[in-house]
């Protein structure tokens, strides 16, 4: 039985924090377990830390990619934190560019990033 | 056996007249090097080097230069060969102050049959040593050329915090793959360091802008998106944007402005504009 990565709710917010580097199967579980909570939840917003993370492979990528898509379905945003300058090298190397993906440099500046993106989009509203 | 009889022969010729062929050396080689060296310098230099190759030569069997014995001699050719390749002198130059060595023993050993003999042997000893000196004088000219590579490197590529939350790179000189390396992991790191939001990255320095260099831009743009920060290229000057748009180089969405006067202005609106929006989120 393989671990799990937690999903952690602090208000509409959902908080993903990938502590160890990740086996093909957590990444599948990952997608899954997200993806309910945020119907569960409705939460507005998915912040995705991997400052502990040292390699990212473009499986990992690829997966960061695909959860930004589906919580976008699902309507909230999904924000990457806390990137390491040798990952976001490693993967400019591999051909990755996460478009599509917001990021920012840390948790803090990562939830500043959601609240001026609801809050633009209530302005709208 | 006959050749440890020339050995001796050798030794004995070489030793006797010590003094005189070391200030016969020390001039001939003086006079190629045309006084850019002290003359009591070179018969120091030479003195010592000499007296090292009649101790090799006394006690080795074969006149071979890679041998055990010659160890001293070696080191002390390979300080030379260093020296002189230093102080700039040609390949040429060092290999002479070797080879000169043959030019003074030539007259005194052809005399005879034997002589000759016992010099041809000491002669190839001698082009023995002397490609060492090349070798060695070339090994330290590509260690001078490597570490002043390294030195450009450094020396290139600064990022300067130019405000609270905004971090620029004033490239100057061409971009290859190693010093996009270097900008790259220089830009990062600063970006964590100093909890920047906007880098700019200013191009003003750079000559030219082939698809290459853009290639390479691109790459920091997007590692530097991909840690959290906005990206812009600025400093492109008139005709760099002509040959940029005469290459068809997409920079996509990523923001270029003229000056790096431009960008900073636009980075500060911006960073004031989360400031304030982050205030009236607080209140």
């Amino acid at each position: 039985m393989t671990d799990r990565v937690p999903v952690l709710k602090i208000g509409d917010v959902l908080l993903v924090s990938i502590q160890t580097d990740l086996e093909d199967q957590m990444v599948l579980d990952l997608q899954e377990d997200l993806s309910n909570r945020i119907v569960a939840t409705g939460a507005r917003g998915v912040i995705i830390d991997i400052s502990a993370l040292e390699i990212v492979d473009s499986f990992v990528g690829r997966m960061l990619a695909t959860n930004a898509s589906i919580s976008r379905v699902l309507g909230a945003e999904t924000i990457v934190v806390g990137m390491r300058p040798a990952v976001a090298m490693t993967l400019v190397e591999l051909g990755l560019s996460l478009d599509g993906v917001r990021t920012a440099l840390n948790l803090e500046r990562g939830l500043g990033l959601l609240r001026r993106l609801q809050a633009s989009r209530s302005d709208r509203a | 056996m006959a050749s440890e009889e020339n050995t001796r022969q050798l030794t004995e010729a070489l030793s006797a007249k010590r003094d005189e062929y070391t200030a016969q050396w020390a001039k001939t080689v003086g006079r190629s090097l045309r006084g850019r060296l002290s003359s009591a310098e070179l018969s120091r230099e030479f003195g010592e080097l000499y007296d090292a190759i009649v101790q090799a030569v006394a006690e080795g069997i074969a006149l071979e230069g890679r041998g055990e014995q010659f160890a001293e001699v070696r080191s002390l050719l390979i300080e030379l060969s260093r020296s002189r390749a230093r102080q700039g002198f040609t390949p040429t130059e060092t290999a002479t102050s070797v080879l000169a060595l043959k030019e003074v023993l030539e007259p005194e050993l052809t005399g005879s049959a034997e002589g000759a003999q016992i010099y041809l042997q000491f002669a190839r000893l001698l082009d023995d040593l002397s490609l060492l000196t090349v070798e060695e004088h070339v090994k330290t000219r590509e260690a001078i050329i490597s570490s002043q590579a390294e030195q450009l490197l450094e020396l290139s590529t600064p990022v300067v915090k130019l405000w609270d939350g905004v971090v620029g790179v004033p490239l100057v000189g061409t971009l290859d793959s190693a010093r996009t390396q270097v900008v790259m992991e220089k830009l990062l790191q600063t970006l964590v360091d100093t909890d920047s939001t906007h880098a700019i990255v200013d191009i003003t320095g750079v000559p030219t802008v082939d698809t290459q260099v853009a290639q390479h831009l691109l790459k920091t743009v997007v590692a530097a998106r991909m840690m959290g920060a906005q990206c812009t290229i600025s400093g492109i000057r008139p005709q760099i944007a002509q040959t940029i748009v005469a290459l068809g180089i997409e920079f996509g969405d990523i923001p270029t402005k003229a000056t790096l006067a431009d960008a900073l202005r636009e980075a500060l609106t911006e960073v004031g504009r989360q400031a304030e929006s982050d205030v009236r989120g607080l209140l």
